[in-house]
């Protein structure tokens, strides 16, 4: 029983970076509606770059905020240069971009930075909380996920360009119609994805260690959240990507042919799952129209 | 008096097919000019030319400033309102947000409470489903949903691709009772694309009649109504 728990408990903090990751790739799709496969390398990137930071000497928070903020002017860049150009070009080109982006920031840090091990400080601190049933670390991390959900949704809901964002990508003809900037709307869903993946990222450094692989098997567990959670809903992203860690740590505890070195097929079969049995996830928007 | 909106040869092609074959028409400031014409001839092509939702040709000047080279957001931000075909609704989002949604150029914020309201006083019906989905509501109540955000802009022009269609007779009716009433306390003026001539000539001053792609009559409301040989050859009543 004790044993359950404690994998249930580590499957939501290690479920929570998968909520992230899901998360980012749930605003991009929103926006364009394809599946960004650099999403992961985005937020790797993200990383190394809060890496040198910290090694310069600048403070935890203070890099934290700065990693973020230089993520989120990133995404944005690779929209208005890259992504603003294919708008209306078919998916394999979409693809073909995506997998560049994927190789050109993977050995982009491996050259920066090499390709070498390196240890990623956590905020939290160490020790055990609740009796040693988690680390600060893993509290920490579901705690971000969940002020990360927070403000998006206040974002989304409160503000006029939330409305505005949430308009262009219901509609981007009607959004234009009304004099919304549609374009600069998905470059703001670029910036905000790329943020998050870079918190995603920070958060999971101190798990896995850092180098230039880390984000590969973590943003298949974020597809996978993406798409149980239905790939058009925040809400849904985030429980995804925590059932996608609950169920990647019981299989590999419960299920004997599993064990840690099958786990990743686990978020395959997921999403094979998914797919087959309700494709529109499960908050994937239902929309209600009457014609 | 200088016209609101002056068009020359205005064209525009989807692919190989040209659509538009050179359009000249004016439209007066306060005035409603009405665009008649057969399915296919072009009226709905011309409003989306004149939004810059379609590549198009020629000049077109609103209130003297050349925007036929202008983006739909900036053409929008100059003060024409597009109420489209098919209405344009964000299904999902509430029949508030759709409200909002039509200010959302404009940068004064406190002052789009006090018009969300003009428009409920408009159409009390809006304001009876303010909090549901707007994909909820009736064809009318959508269409009337489409005139309000249009307004929401606070447009000097107001586009109407056929505020008619697929509405029941009185349903038609009060849409154009309340258009008459906006084009009397706004001082909006209008381009009405319509299939219904009657109820169309009813509220215009000026019609122009659209044949494949060409302005085959122009000509005062009147006269257009008045004038049975017209009447005959292209409104078909």
């Amino acid at each position: 029983m004790e044993i359950l728990i404690q994998q249930i408990v580590s499957g939501v903090a290690t479920g929570a970076i998968y909520a992230c990751m899901a998360l980012a790739i749930v605003m991009i799709y929103q926006a364009i509606h394809h599946l960004n496969f650099a999403q992961g390398e985005m937020a790797m990137f993200s990383t190394f770059v809060a890496w040198q930071l910290l090694a310069w000497g600048v403070p935890y928070w203070l890099a934290f905020v700065l990693t973020v903020a230089l993520s989120f002017a990133g995404g944005i860049v690779i929209e208005r240069l890259v992504f603003r150009r294919l708008e209306n070009a078919p998916v394999l080109s979409h693809v073909v971009v995506f997998i560049a982006l994927f190789a050109i920031f993977n050995s982009l840090a491996g050259f920066i930075w090499n390709f070498e091990i390196k240890p990623f400080p956590s905020p939290f601190g160490s020790g055990a909380l609740f009796g040693g049933l988690m680390s600060p670390h893993q509290a920490g991390m579901i705690v971000v996920t969940l002020l990360v959900l927070a403000l998006l949704y206040v974002f989304f809901r409160f503000t006029r360009i939330g409305l505005a964002m949430r308009a262009a990508a219901a509609n981007p003809e009607s959004a234009r119609l009304v004099g919304i900037r549609v374009g600069w709307m998905t470059a703001l869903g670029w910036g905000m994805a790329s943020a998050i993946g870079a918190v995603a990222g920070m958060m999971i450094a101190p798990v896995v260690f850092l180098e230039p692989n880390m984000m590969v098997s973590i943003l298949l567990y974020g597809f996978a959240g993406a798409v149980l959670g239905g790939l058009t809903s925040p809400v849904g992203a985030v429980i995804g990507g925590l059932a996608v860690g609950i169920i990647e740590n019981l299989a590999g505890t419960y299920i004997p042919v599993v064990g840690p070195e099958l786990k990743l097929p686990v978020a395959l079969f997921v999403i094979v799952a998914v797919l087959v049995v309700r494709p529109s996830g499960l908050l994937g928007r239902k929309i209600v129209q009457r014609v | 008096m200088k016209p609101l909106l002056s068009v020359r040869g205005l064209e525009a092609s989807y692919g190989d097919l040209k659509v538009l074959r050179g359009l000249d028409f004016t439209i007066a400031e306060g005035g409603v000019t009405a665009l008649l014409g057969a399915n296919g001839a072009g009226k709905t092509t011309t409003l989306r030319a004149l939004c810059g939702m379609i590549p198009r040709s020629g000049e077109v000047e609103f209130d003297g400033r050349p925007i036929s080279r202008a983006r739909t957001e900036d053409i929008v931000r100059l003060g024409i309102a597009h109420v489209p075909e098919g209405r344009g609704t964000f299904f999902n989002l509430t029949v508030e947000e759709n409200l909002e949604l039509g200010a959302m150029s404009r940068p004064a914020r406190r002052e789009v409470a006090d018009d969300v309201a003009r428009i409920y006083g408009y159409f009390p019906r809006l304001k009876e489903r303010r909090r549901q989905q707007a994909g909820t509501l009736s064809g009318g109540e959508q269409q009337m949903l489409a005139i309000g955000r249009a307004l929401m802009l606070r447009p000097r022009l107001m586009l109407l691709d056929e505020p008619s269609f697929g509405l029941a007779p009185l349903v038609v009716e009060e849409v154009f009772r309340i258009l008459a009433h906006v084009r009397e306390t706004m001082k909006v003026s209008m381009l009405l694309v319509e299939q219904n001539a009657n109820f169309a000539l009813s509220l215009a001053d000026h019609a122009y009649l659209l044949e494949t792609g060409e302005i085959a009559v122009a000509g005062s409301a009147e006269e257009i109504r008045n004038d049975e040989s017209i009447r005959n050859a292209y409104l078909g009543y």
